[in-house]
């Protein structure tokens, strides 16, 4: 690892003000008796089904995500910050999608490279010209944050297309106010319970111009045999709206609608958890049994929402990435509150010679990758591991970019030997409708349970802590 | 709510019910071959048919005993019937319409399913199959406890007792074809320790041993137990039973939908030739014959609820 880190609790010398009074809490708990309280809150995740599927296990066993009971604490102040900076940043995004389906001046303006967006297989030519309601593209958005120090808040990365974990959030906070009740009268902790009745209402918003009476919204899921089938289910439970699989949905009479016990009803607002390509198989991948067949043409008709839009993953790929602060600018007239991490375009002959040369001190990742497959992280590697990647990295340089291995902020995880730190990120989530960005306070941190390890996504071992944003 | 919503509620009970059923079946076989039978490969071969299982088991096994039948119809994966595949199948269907279920009722499943493929991971020797037995009669009542205790009673809850009944009607239906000739009154047979053994058999599957001598006035005698287990309305495994219950929750549907179904009208036409029998008469059309009419009835039923609240299309 590089240098010393920020750990959010002990800070660099002395106990930091948002953890006081957990620390004085937890200084007068018994280790034995918060190792049960662990032990319960696993049993609580299984008998609840809080799982995912890891794709590409043979035993297609489902497994839970290590649930780790210290929580990690944001101040009221440092939390207004980071939300400022991710409000302006959700509104560039949507700025930028909207421009890129429709006038194009960023890719005029020279901002972003042309080359960029028109090689980038998440652009939708079938978008062009297209304004979906209120102009809004990305109506969910996870936006993937770190720390290097008490001012140092980086976006690491941009979930516009569908991202996930926010079950998590709330599941991880109603678990935590179950095993120990006493900390939140103690604690003043800002709600965010609240959030499936703000995404509802949120999604309520974005219902088409003609839609009359209350929108009739619906979750579209995979099936149960999805990684992400919980959350799906969770979240049309906690919004009490159905949840709705391709092969129930048809057309009916311009609009989408869905077979119930009586007959077909028409669907407003569809927050579908199902990725572009799959959407709908007359427009994209003929294959698909996932999607509804036809429900391109509804969209374009003005009579169904898609939440979010199809064709915002142009914003998650990691070279755009790199022009984000420039983006922010171009459209809100501001400079970006949130910084990006250095980003080296391997596209770049002289850059990619850069990251050749310094590979066992950068992280790479693809362009289009997620979840934490197909990078390397140059400090853990090996020499072997380095020569490979450095193979594909020349074959396909403009594939990749490359990243200076950032000195995560720790917070501690409960151990049997007490309290030791482990790096984190943050995913705080917003919700974009035609009137408002509305950010609950909060978000799901994601924990590298492995002493000394930065990947803390869910399929490589990584576990969650319940986040609190502090009252005044 | 969504077709495919009442499909799953539908055969998420359907598969809990059979697993019930099917634990029932072992238990009843396991105690008459130990105690009772000179001839067990019989008995565990009627536990097979009557599981509707035949095919599949001789395709595997040569011949029947108490470990491969039990082995089979508990922990196979490869039979689609072992009470295994179907808490699996009542847990998928359950994720499925996890937002119709409250979370009692989700948990109870979950918890069910969990506990059931721990228990039948490896192979149950005689003496853990007891416990094993009572483990999933006891999963099966909580979930029954948990859904009558904690559900609405609305669509959502008839289309859970619709599949309950349906199975239900069809497994008692079964269970009486296959021993029926133990109860045709046979004038060479009446009274002899072979009768007594059947008899007990067949009450033991439906769990009515006993409630048959609270209910009974009779003696225990072939027309009295087939009357018991067709036409007692009081018996909740009774065809007669089942009928009823199954045109109420149809009623109920019909009621809340403003809409009289089809299926509506075949399980009243089902409950009509229950209704006012007299045991007589049906030994009279032939037992076999009556009861292999009440299980193409039950199917057809099921059918035809399948399409009037579009399960699947």
């Amino acid at each position: 690892m590089t240098g010393t880190h920020f750990d959010e609790m002990r800070g660099n010398d002395s106990l930091r003000a948002p953890y006081q009074a957990y620390e004085h809490w937890f200084a007068a708990q018994d280790n034995a008796r918060l190792s049960k309280k662990a032990g319960e809150a696993e049993a609580f995740f299984r008998r609840t089904g809080i799982t995912f599927n890891v794709y590409g296990q043979a035993d297609a066993e489902e497994r839970l995500i290590p649930f780790d009971l210290v929580p990690r604490i944001l101040s009221n102040s440092e939390w207004s910050r980071l939300a400022k900076g991710i409000e302006q940043r959700v509104r560039g995004i949507n700025a930028f999608l909207h421009d890129l389906y429709n006038r194009q001046e960023i890719l005029r303006a020279g901002v972003v490279p042309i080359k960029l967006v028109a090689e980038n297989d998440a652009f939708l030519p079938q978008m062009l010209g297209f304004s979906p309601p209120g102009g809004v593209y990305t109506h969910i958005v996870g936006t993937d944050i770190v720390r290097t120090g008490e001012d140092e808040f980086f976006v690491l990365e941009d979930n516009a297309r569908t991202p996930s974990g926010v079950s998590y959030m709330l599941e991880n906070r109603e678990t935590m106010l179950q095993m120990f009740p006493e900390l939140f009268s103690k604690i003043k902790v800002q709600r965010v319970s609240d959030y499936p009745k703000n995404l509802r209402r949120s999604l309520e918003a974005s219902a088409p111009a003609n839609c009359e009476g209350r929108p009739c919204v619906v979750v579209l899921t995979p099936g149960i045999h999805n990684s992400a089938y919980y959350e799906h289910s969770y979240l049309a439970d906690q919004m009490g709206v159905e949840l709705v699989e391709g092969h129930d949905l048809r057309v009916v009479d311009g609009h989408i609608a869905m077979r119930t016990t009586k007959g077909y009803k028409v669907i407003d607002v569809i927050y579908r958890r199902v990725d572009d390509d799959f959407l709908d198989p007359l427009t994209f991948n003929p294959e698909s049994m996932l999607g509804a067949p036809g429900i391109m043409d509804v969209y374009r008709a003005g009579n169904i929402t898609i939440t979010n839009a199809p064709g915002t993953g142009v914003a998650d790929d990691k070279a755009i990435y790199s022009y984000m602060p420039d983006i922010v600018e171009f459209y809100t007239g501001e400079k970006a509150i949130l910084k990006n991490v250095e980003t080296f375009r391997c596209s770049e002959p002289d850059t990619l010679k850069y990251v050749l040369d310094n590979l066992s001190e950068l992280v790479v990742k693809e362009v289009h990758g997620s979840g934490g497959y197909g990078m390397l992280v140059g400090p853990a590697a090996t020499k072997d591991e380095c020569a490979e990647f450095a193979k594909k990295l020349k074959a396909k340089p403009a594939n990749y970019i490359a990243q200076p291995t950032l000195s995560l902020s720790t917070v501690p995880i409960f151990t049997e030997a007490g309290l030791a730190p482990r790096h984190v990120d943050l995913r705080p989530f917003a919700l974009v409708s035609p009137g408002e960005v509305n950010i609950v306070p909060g978000g799901l941190t994601r924990v590298a349970l492995q002493e000394g390890s930065l990947v803390v996504n869910s399929s490589q071992g990584g576990g969650t802590k319940d986040t609190w944003v502090l009252e005044d | 709510m969504l077709g495919k919503t009442a499909g799953g509620l539908y055969w998420m009970f359907r598969f809990l019910e059979r697993a019930e059923n099917t634990a029932r079946l072992i238990e009843a076989g396991f105690r008459i071959a130990l105690t009772r039978s000179s001839d067990p490969a019989s008995e565990w071969k009627s536990v097979i048919v009557t599981s509707a299982a035949q095919l599949a088991y001789d395709e595997k096994y040569d011949g029947y005993d108490s470990a491969r039948v039990t082995d089979f119809l508990l922990r196979d994966p490869e039979n689609p019937g072992s009470v295994y595949s179907v808490i699996k199948a009542a847990r998928d269907n359950a994720r499925l319409v996890r937002t119709a279920l409250t979370t009692e009722v989700w948990s109870a499943v979950n918890e069910t399913w969990m506990l059931l493929t721990e228990r039948l991971k490896h192979p149950t020797p005689e003496t853990d199959l007891p416990e094993v037995l009572a483990a999933i009669r006891h999963q099966s009542a909580l979930v029954r406890g948990a859904l009558h205790g904690t559900m609405l009673r609305n669509d959502i809850y008839d289309f859970c007792r619709l599949g309950t009944l349906i199975e239900r009607m069809d497994n008692t239906a079964r269970i009486i074809d296959v021993k029926y000739f133990a109860l045709l009154p046979s004038p060479s047979f009446v009274g002899s320790r072979m009768d007594n053994v059947q008899w007990e058999t067949l009450l033991r599957s439906v769990s009515a041993h006993r409630s048959f001598r609270w209910a009974s006035d009779d003696d225990f005698n072939a027309p009295s137990i087939a009357r018991f287990l067709i036409l007692d309305r009081r018996m909740p495994r009774s065809l007669a039973f089942c009928a009823g219950t199954l045109v109420e929750n149809l009623n109920y549907l019909a009621e809340d939908y403003d809409q009289k179904t089809r299926s509506l009208e075949l399980a009243e036409a089902l409950q009509m030739r229950l209704k006012g029998r007299d045991i007589g008469s049906i030994f009279d059309e032939g037992l076999h014959e009556f009861l292999s009419s009440i299980l193409s009835d039950t199917a057809g039923i099921g059918m035809q609820i399948e399409e009037d609240y579009r399960f699947n299309s």
